[in-house]
């Protein structure tokens, strides 16, 4: 019992706690990249011109195609033979933002969609430019349409983080893999990992939730899933 | 004479293979209030929205002020909008902001005005229209009569020289309709020029300065209140204006 605790203590809590911390790092920065790029390409996938809309979709059909590890390893692994190297904890956040981003741009599209046309005519008819309008008036809208399922990509997000060790990006899940099968207490440590990863979760779903109130609106009320 | 603030000439629109406007033209002096009738598919929302280009004509010139509207550029277009209101059947209010942000943010995105100069200036549109006590209201909490005043107060904000309504009282409920109309004869009274899309045929001919008949892309016949419901010479136009007095009640 002492043993185990002292295990713990010296081995375990280190570890765990850098690895905790590595994850917000590649968290923090990917969640809100994600969401900048998935503004920007929902945008332009409804107000693009003909070759914009049709690229941007094309960026969407790629990053949510294939799968998140061989981006990753493309990222890390395959770059270097065209001479770009990026590091672990680079390459980790490049790929989250831009899948993240592709499936973000999805429900601001959806949102963006769901604005009624008259406002935009009316937008129009007091002199407002296609760009003005699009930022004061449409975003606002769609951005708060978008917000839950936004959330739960970001919540995603926060889970498939943990590929990044598979690219020497060692965070909690990696931490987690080296301590493991140094001590072979696989159960323990892998419970202690994934009450980590749900605590993180569920502070984002508290945050989010805020942010929600925050930005609620008479007229833009949605259910609480 | 005194030349005209809006002069429109020959305007058409087609869409595919149908001619929904055939050929409109429409001097608007100061203080003109223009009334459009005309059944359903005449073009009369068409013909609005040509005139401050949510539409593009297809052929046809547009004069404000004895100056014409080059619509390609989009500066002279953005500029010449801002000059021209424009009211719509369902209102068309921003979801996301206030009675009082609606009417400010054209002046601050637009005009590039301060908030709190906008700010006062929209207040006072708000009381203009007797909506003050709901400046703080976001539109789902309005009725649409009061809907549809943020939308009068918001384009009287940006000082349009001539208000395009299409119309305005269509969609609101009977007992609403009164409130919209007296906020509409006010601004004739005070001299603000417009053409106005509506069936209300008894609010028309109290105010108009003139009624034009539209069917299928042309204004079939123009003139005076009584000219147009009492001596039409057309007789399509005589018919629409019997069956509209019919469903409309008594013009007053
Ligand atoms: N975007 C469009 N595409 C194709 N046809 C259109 C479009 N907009 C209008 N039309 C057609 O143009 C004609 C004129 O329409 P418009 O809305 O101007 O009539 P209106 O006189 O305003 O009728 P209402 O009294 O019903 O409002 C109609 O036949 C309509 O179907
Ligand atoms: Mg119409």
């Amino acid at each position: 019992m002492t043993e185990g605790w002292l295990y713990i203590q010296t081995e375990v809590y280190p570890a765990l706690l850098k690895g905790f911390w590595v994850s917000l790092q590649l968290i923090a920065p990917s969640a809100l990249l994600g969401l900048a790029i998935g503004i920007m390409v929902g945008v332009l996938r409804i107000y693009g011109n003909r070759p914009v809309m049709a690229a941007a979709n094309t960026f969407v059909a790629i990053f949510r195609g294939i799968p998140l590890v061989v981006q990753l390893f493309i990222w890390y692994f395959g770059l270097p033979h065209i001479g770009i190297y990026l590091s672990p904890f680079f390459a980790s956040v490049l790929g989250f933002s831009l899948c993240s981003g592709a499936y973000h741009s999805e429900y601001i599209r959806g949102a963006l969609l769901s604005i009624k046309r008259g406002q935009m005519l009316a937008a129009q008819s007091l002199g407002f430019s296609k760009i003005r309008m699009i930022f004061s008036i449409i975003l606002p809208q769609a951005i708060r349409r978008a917000l839950p399922g936004c959330g739960n990509e970001i919540i995603y997000l926060i889970k498939y983080s943990s590929l990044a060790y598979m690219i020497t990006c060692i965070e909690l899940t990696g931490q987690g893999k080296i301590l493991a099968s140094n001590s072979f207490k696989y159960t323990e440590v892998f419970l202690m990992i994934g009450a980590c990863y749900l605590v993180m979760t569920s502070v984002a779903s508290i945050i989010l939730g805020r942010v929600e109130d925050r930005l609620r609106i008479p007229g833009f009320e949605h259910r609480r899933t | 004479m005194t030349a005209p603030i809006l002069r429109i000439e020959n305007i058409s629109k087609r869409y595919g293979k149908k001619d929904v406007l055939k050929g409109a033209s429409l001097d608007v002096k100061k203080g003109d209030l223009k009334i459009l009738i005309g059944p359903s598919g005449a073009g009369k929302s068409t013909l609005l929205q040509c005139i401050n280009f949510l539409v593009k004509p297809d052929e046809g010139r547009i004069w404000l002020d004895e100056q014409e509207v080059h619509y390609a550029n989009k500066r002279d277009l953005y500029a010449y909008r801002q000059k021209v209101g424009m009211i719509f059947q369902d209102f068309n209010l921003f979801d996301h902001l206030t009675a009082l942000e609606n009417v400010r943010i054209g002046m601050v995105r637009v005009k590039g005005m301060g908030k709190a100069e906008a700010g006062e200036r929209a207040v006072l549109e708000l009381e203009r229209v007797g909506l003050k006590e709901h400046m703080q209201k976001y539109p789902a909490q309005l009725s649409g009569g009061q809907k549809q005043r943020v939308s009068i107060a918001r384009a009287l904000a940006m000082d349009p020289r001539v208000m395009l309504l299409d119309e305005p009282t269509s969609a609101l409920d009977p007992e609403l309709i009164g409130e919209v109309h007296a906020v509409i004869r006010d601004l004739g009274n005070n001299g603000m020029t417009m053409i106005m899309a509506t069936h209300q045929i008894g609010f028309a001919s109290s105010l108009a300065s003139e009624i034009l008949f539209m069917e299928d892309g042309r204004i079939l016949e123009r003139g005076t209140p009584d000219k147009i419901f009492n001596h039409a010479e057309n007789a399509r136009t005589q018919e629409f204006c019997s069956k509209i007095t019919e469903l409309y009640g008594e013009r007053g």
